[in-house]
């Protein structure tokens, strides 16, 4: 059984927000509550939602905040125990056999019959299948340790096979490797999966996760973001592009701007020693923003009037 | 509290958000831990643990604000009259002089009922009326005129009854002591009984409405479509939606990858042979995948027209879902509309695909060539063919010969048809002839049949 110890960070909501700020994340009163939830009822959380909006980020920061390791396991196409949990070194293992071959020719030469000799081997009872031979990966590492931070990016792009298997994990945490037993956590690990919503998951794996929607940030969050990533960016220049992309966000577009994007435009600005938007500048700039083509040209139709809407927010 | 909580959960599933048992119990214990206090934080958490969609959690929350919002509207929609707290002492006073009455009570086993109906404690009176409610049963309720019988049963587990027997007895006592006695208990019964109402009401808005919608779509996709009116398309199409997604999802096509599997000895043995018998390259198995293939054949002629646009919006939404379908429509002559399908929206793309390939006369036998000689490289081992059509070919040449071609081509040849077997090979119908060539041919009136078909056919993917 494993024991929960509360650190500060995590005993009450507010204390959360505080945490994850401290480590440079601005937090809304859904994701504080859902990480609270996660610790006390030892849940993993399953975070949604489109691309570039911190999910990751949320994990990496509560590692930050926690001053706890984080073990992070990329999900793709094809992804098995073996990359996930753990492997058996196999190289290692065949190498030995070749090395050891003269020393086990001398240990069972000296049995006469060919029982003897097994009995004989016996005692080297499965050296080959000990701790020394096994490769620890992401799962089986945020198990073994006293407390962590495991993140589980992109779920979505595994196989079904996988998520089945992760059940086991996520709500025992604990595995079974058949020859060396049951290894479970000391102390469960926070466990953040996070999800693109490229396929939908599982209904057994989301029954298990609390789940966490995270949207694109209103205008207020979006700024308190940039504020912290751009220290030095005036207020009046941060509102105005904070206002710009909110516009942009609501065109007909393939994809819509991430939160990082949004930082990157703002240092953008910051660097062309912008005092505010205008929409020369706007359109050299709108790159930064949209990667499409399809997107860039729509956008690029309405600079004006979005440029002047951004301009009429005030410091 | 948790009778509370179980009426929550209840109203969601109600709603459409389907709830587990395991579920529940995180609900509970996430109360626990959080308490009851801040509405806002309770919200959160509970979607948090309950909702696990975008969808899910705009369902909790509507659920959320109708279902607790009960405790705002009565502190809010009921004042209290100056003299009624001026009675509030006198009430209790009466309640300790008269140990008549404390008993009467106490044999109901219930709260004092008189002292209730005159409190001004908000809390207090949430806490009875959610006791009484589910002594009462309200979340059975499935009809706004059951609001008065129910508000009844409520009042009667808070006690009521033993109040009547004292009122009568005041007013049989008479004197005007006692009569004034009397009407101020007949009155304190109207404040609780319009609470007990208002309370009904408000929990019936979180419960019944959903239980209406879902009713509304189990009627729809138990109707025939050929019988159905725009109105009805119109609730379809989300249905629709849904249904293919489902099958997507169960079905999931996969993509063709290979993978990293186990160690393959024999070969890690073979290749050592070149280190002399030292492992230094090791060799994995590796799996296959097949990547099955749909391809959809819609006819859109004339005579399918009442249900031509319900099979392209599940053509439709099943393009919508899954990557490897290729959609063709026919009257007459066949053509490929799967970009169509995939470029616009449903309306728009259902009258491009009407003005380009409709309204004509249905020749299957065209349709059939066009199909071998333009597209025939898409048909393989790996492929469904899906025909939506009623096999109704005005007397033409069905091509059988194509068509059993076709069937060898393919892994399977799935036939839905919009009419009934009873009409099948009647008048021009070629239903009978192309039926010993498909895999499975179905009669596909509703949305349920259609679901329930296609899940067969599909299931049978390895």
């Amino acid at each position: 059984m494993t024991n929960t110890i509360t650190p500060p960070a995590l005993a009450a909501i507010p204390a959360v927000t505080e945490a994850l700020a401290g480590a440079g994340y601005i937090s809304t009163p859904a994701i504080s509550t859902t990480v609270y939830l996660a610790h006390h009822l030892r849940k993993p959380m399953l975070v949604e939602g489109p691309a570039g909006v911190g999910k990751t980020e949320l994990a990496q920061s509560l590692a930050r905040a926690l001053e706890l390791e984080l073990h992070r396991l990329q999900c793709y196409a094809g992804l098995d125990e073996s990359k996930a949990l753990y492997e058996w070194r196999y190289g290692k293992q065949l190498l030995y056999t070749q090395v050891l071959k003269e020393r086990v020719n001398a240990i069972t030469g000296a049995a006469e019959s060919l029982s003897g000799a097994l009995a004989a081997l016996n005692d080297f009872n499965d050296v080959f299948f000990s701790r020394d031979f096994l490769e620890p990966r992401p799962l089986l590492r945020a198990l073994e340790s006293k407390g962590a931070v495991l993140l589980i990016d992109e779920i979505d792009k595994s196989d079904e096979e996988f998520e089945a298997f992760l059940l086991e994990v996520l709500s025992d945490y604990q595995v079974t490797i058949p020859e060396l037993g049951v290894i479970s956590a000391n102390v469960a690990p926070l466990v953040v999966l996070t999800s693109n919503a490229t396929r939908d998951l599982g209904d057994a794996l989301k029954r298990r996760c609390l789940h966490l929607h995270i949207d694109f940030p209103d205008a207020k969050r979006e700024q308190a973001i940039v504020r912290a990533r751009v220290p030095g960016i005036s207020e009046a220049l941060l509102r105005q592009v904070v206002s710009f992309v909110q516009q942009v966000r609501g065109l007909n577009l393939r994809k819509a701007p991430s939160v990082s994007e949004t930082v990157d435009w703002a240092r953008t600005m910051l660097l062309m020693n912008a005092q505010a938007l205008d929409p020369q500048l706007v359109r050299e700039t709108l790159g930064v923003l949209l990667k499409r083509q399809a997107d860039f040209e729509e956008a690029e139709e309405r600079v004006e009037a979005m440029t002047a809407q951004a301009r009429t927010e005030r410091a | 509290m948790e009778a509370a909580l179980t009426g929550f959960i209840r109203a969601l599933r109600m709603a459409g958000a389907p709830v587990s048992p395991a579920e529940a119990i995180d609900a509970a214990r996430t109360l626990a831990i959080i308490g009851v206090s801040d509405r806002d934080v309770m919200k959160e958490s509970l979607a948090a643990v309950l909702a696990k969609s975008v969808e899910e959690k705009a369902i909790h929350d509507g659920v959320f604000d109708d279902y607790f919002a009960r405790a705002d509207v009565e502190t809010e929609d009921t004042p209290q009259p100056e003299d009624q707290s001026a009675d509030d002492p006198e009430a209790e006073d009466e309640g300790g002089a008269s140990g008549e009455d404390g008993e009467a009570q106490q044999a109901g086993g219930e709260d004092d009922f008189l002292s209730l109906a005159n409190s001004t404690d908000a809390a207090r009176i949430a806490l009875a009326l959610e006791r009484a409610a589910a002594a009462a049963d309200v979340e059975s309720m499935r009809f706004s005129m059951q609001t008065g019988p129910v508000a009844r049963r409520m009042l009667e587990a808070l006690g009521v009854r033993a109040m009547e027997a004292e009122i009568l007895r005041r007013f049989e006592a008479g004197g005007p002591e006692n009569t004034a006695a009397a009407e101020a208990m007949i009155a304190a019964r109207a404040r609780l009984q319009a609470r007990a109402r208002a309370y009904i009401e408000q929990r019936f808005e979180a419960v019944g409405r959903f239980a209406t919608e879902a009713f509304m779509e189990e009627v729809v996709s138990e109707r025939a479509m050929d019988a159905m009116s725009l109105r009805d398309m119109a609730r379809l199409k989300p249905i629709v939606a849904r249904l293919a997604k489902r099958l997507a999802e169960r079905h999931a096509l996969r993509m063709r990858r290979r993978r990293r599997g186990r160690l393959d000895v024999r070969r890690t043995l073979t290749k050592s042979a070149a280190t002399d018998g030292v492992p230094f390259d090791l060799v994995w198995r590796r799996k296959k995948r097949d990547r099955p293939k749909i391809v959809a054949v819609c006819d859109v002629s004339g005579s399918v027209a009442r249900s031509v646009r319900f099979l392209l919006m599940f053509l439709y939404a099943l393009a919508e879902e899954t990557a490897d379908v290729q959609s063709f429509a026919f009257s007459a002559r066949l053509g490929e509309v799967t970009s169509l399908l995939a470029e616009h929206e449903f309306e728009a793309a259902f009258d491009l695909i009407l003005r380009a390939h409709g309204g004509g006369s249905t020749d299957y036998g065209a349709a059939l060539e066009d199909l071998d000689a333009g597209f025939s490289s898409l048909i393989d081992r790996r492929t469904t063919v899906i025909i939506l059509g009623d096999g109704r070919s005005n007397r033409g040449n069905p091509r059988l010969d194509l068509f059993r071609a076709l069937a060898a081509q393919a892994k399977r040849v799935v036939w839905l048809c919009n009419e009934p077997p009873a009409m099948w090979g009647t008048g021009d119908s070629c239903m009978l002839e192309y039926r010993p060539l498909c895999s499975s041919v179905s009669h596909c009136a509703t949305v349920l049949d259609l679901e329930r078909v296609l899940d067969n056919a599909l299931a049978a993917y390895g």
